[in-house]
């Protein structure tokens, strides 16, 4: 059996009278590409503001494995920085990088969590800030270079093509040396060719051994990509299983197309 | 460019600003000599000065937006402007701070006292400005009541002085470590404030510390202000008044160049970045794991320790203090250094503090019309160069295996 790196049970999220999640619950084993569909509104990116700590759930449980310490430890209760630190980085589905600075330095805002220059070694520019800095800028790099977008290094984000700026958020969430990956709608408005690069780009990473969530539309890659799939209607998961139990099931194809009419 | 649509545009602006100006320009009420004085001339004057300078907006209209659709073509070479470029080689760095420091040096002895007291009033202001530009230009967080950490500052030492008898050299750590305690503390309440709701608070809290100042009487004296502060020593030696406003002026000169190698080294540090980053998008910094309280905090309290210094500096150099040298317009000059030198570039704040101080001084012959004046100037700068005088320009990391990163402008 594979450990288990991220466990969800019983989540659920009011909004006032509306429950966007009702009861969800959601595992991703180590080193799988997991996917989580269902039409619009079924409260995928809800469940992701939840793990994130943007969102405080109402009911449930969220917990991460933490490597170090070889434990599952419960994310509820922390914020959104504090949840990245453990070790679970996201993408957006409206692009958020930060528009004004470079490539490189969107990445090496990755390393915020994983770097402790203080501001006094700032001030001082000590050996062990300025090697601290050497790394940072060496391992942003490294991501940039093993995403492909080395030659935009220097550009300002905003300036970049649509596709690449998509890339350039998986390469920040990447440079947070995350356990587990999550994508809200990395294909979201992508042409085919790029999304056909995009999926290449999404195995290549998890062919390393990186576990990855995502939230997609675009059923193509959907069914090549992953390995399990979630289906989630109404705030409620109506069914899991691999790609094709998925699309052989009767809830999903009601939840997609309509319930069929007897005439 | 001057067809007949051309010149009935300009036509209309200046019979326009005709009318706008009537009552102050035309119409003189001698409320002594109970009459009324038409100055006709003036209209003719208004409407000739509006009509050449409505073809000079026009124009300078066409050539920013000729150039902006250059810069689309071109993308990044037109990014950098050519003083960019001049400052990024380092050897002409070096020449140009090495004879600036030159001129600060002798400038005391080639002009008069009040020249160098005006000087130094300037570069009071350029260390105000680039600890406002901590807070505003790095962290985008709107303070409208930045002069109430200079405030803190100054009462810190008048008050220590006044009360113990406390020296400038002891008073100048406290003052600026009390002013970056009030900065967290003006922090804490405004953490989850954004844009107009954060100007409005801060533009508050700028009052309020203002209102107690005047109030508290027994505390500090009330709006008649703190008199005979200590000028700073040296060593214990008397100085004569010129002396003393001779050293002040090189204090200050060494504390700007401190304040812009600090600075410097902070917007380029990890601190730095994540104020950026904060600036661009807090909901994706905190997913970036950046912690966002603290973040926000080490800005306002860095930023605040700069105008407690300076604070400190102002009690010592002008000896006299009250709570009406610090209101809301000192707030809104010092912000006005940061957007009209552009945000975030120390070049820029510097270039922003001289032109926006040392100007009105040597206009004092127009004084009546200077608000007037930079009234226009705010106007045009957002019209036609919203990122300042001199904007900031990213950081490059040239990266070259192992080897120290190459700085480019900061």
């Amino acid at each position: 059996m594979q450990q288990p790196i991220l466990h969800v049970s019983g989540l659920t999220m009011d909004f006032g009278g509306i429950r966007a999640l009702n009861n969800l619950d959601l595992d991703v084993n180590e080193g799988e590409i997991v996917a989580l569909i269902g039409p619009n509104g079924a409260g995928k990116t809800t469940f992701f503001n939840c793990v994130t700590g943007i969102y405080k759930p109402t009911k449930g449980e969220i917990d991460l494995y933490q490597k170090s310490r070889n434990t599952m430890i419960s994310l509820l209760g922390m914020k959104p920085n504090q949840v990245t630190a453990q070790g679970l980085a996201r993408t957006f589905q409206n692009i958020r990088l930060f528009s004004q600075m470079t490539v490189l330095e969107n990445v090496m805002i990755g390393r915020h969590c994983r770097t402790k220059a203080s501001i006094l070694g700032a001030l001082l520019r000590d050996k062990k800030t300025m090697q601290e800095e050497d790394q940072i800028i060496q391992i942003s790099h490294e991501i940039l270079t093993k995403i492909g977008l080395i030659r935009y290094e220097n550009e300002i984000a905003s300036n970049l093509p649509y596709g690449a700026q998509r890339r350039l958020e998986i390469a920040r969430a990447l440079a947070t040396e995350p356990v587990l990956l999550l994508l809200d709608e990395p294909a979201a408005g992508m042409n085919p060719q790029e999304t056909i690069e995009l999926v290449n780009l999404i195995q290549e990473i998890a062919s390393e051994g990186q576990s990855i969530l995502l939230i997609e539309h675009d059923m193509k890659l959907v069914m090549s990509l992953s390995e399990r799939i979630f289906v989630m209607d109404y705030g409620k998961k109506i069914a899991q299983g691999t790609p094709d139990e998925i699309r052989n099931n009767p809830a999903v194809i009601k939840a997609y197309l309509g319930e069929e009419v007897d005439a | 460019m001057f067809t007949l649509e051309e010149i009935k545009r300009s036509f209309l602006v200046s019979v326009w600003f005709v009318f706008l100006t009537f009552p102050i320009m035309v119409i003189r009420v001698d409320s002594i000599e109970k009459t009324v004085q038409w100055r006709w001339m003036n209209v003719f004057w208004v409407a000739l000065g509006t009509f050449v300078l409505s073809f000079v907006f026009r124009y300078m209209m066409r050539r920013k937006e000729m150039k902006s659709s250059d810069e689309d073509e071109q993308g990044d070479a037109t990014g950098r402007s050519f003083l960019h470029r001049w400052l990024a080689d380092p050897k002409y760095r070096y020449i140009v701070f090495g004879s600036l420091l030159a001129i600060a040096i002798i400038f005391p002895h080639v002009f008069s006292t009040y020249q160098t007291s005006i000087m130094t009033t300037a570069l009071m202001y350029v260390v105000l400005g680039l600890g406002l530009n901590i807070v505003v230009g790095l962290a985008g967080l709107l303070d409208l009541g930045y002069v109430a950490f200079y405030a803190v500052g100054a009462y810190t030492y008048a008050l220590l002085h006044h009360f113990f008898g406390i020296g400038f050299w002891v008073a100048l750590p406290a003052g600026g470590l009390l002013a970056a305690l009030f900065g967290i503390l003006l922090g804490i309440p405004v953490l989850r404030l954004r844009g107009d709701y954060l100007a409005i608070v801060t533009l508050g809290f700028g009052e309020i510390i203002r209102l107690v100042l005047e109030n508290w009487g027994q505390f500090s004296q009330g709006p008649s202000g703190v008199s005979n502060i200590a000028r700073p020593g040296f060593f214990g030696i008397e100085m004569s008044l010129d002396t003393a406003l001779l050293y002040i002026f090189y204090l200050m000169v060494i504390f700007v160049i401190v304040t812009i190698f600090f600075v410097n080294r902070l917007q380029d540090s990890r601190l730095g970045r994540a104020w950026i980053a904060l600036r661009e998008d807090e909901i994706a910094c905190q997913a970036m794991g950046i912690d966002k309280m603290r973040t926000k905090l080490a800005a306002f309290a860095l930023g605040a320790f700069w105008a407690g210094i300076v604070g400190v500096i102002f009690a010592a150099k002008t000896t006299f203090i009250s709570p009406r040298s610090f209101t809301f317009i000192e707030s809104a000059i010092i912000l006005s250094i940061v957007v009209l030198g552009g945000m975030g570039s120390i070049i820029g704040v510097i270039f922003g503090a001289l032109i926006l101080i040392l100007l009105p001084e040597y206009l004092r012959a127009l004084s009546e019309y200077r608000m007037l004046a930079f009234g226009a100037i705010l106007v045009c700068m957002m019209v036609f160069r919203p990122q300042g005088i001199i904007g900031s320009i990213r950081r490059t990391y040239t990266y070259q295996n192992k080897k120290k990163p190459d700085t480019k402008v900061s």
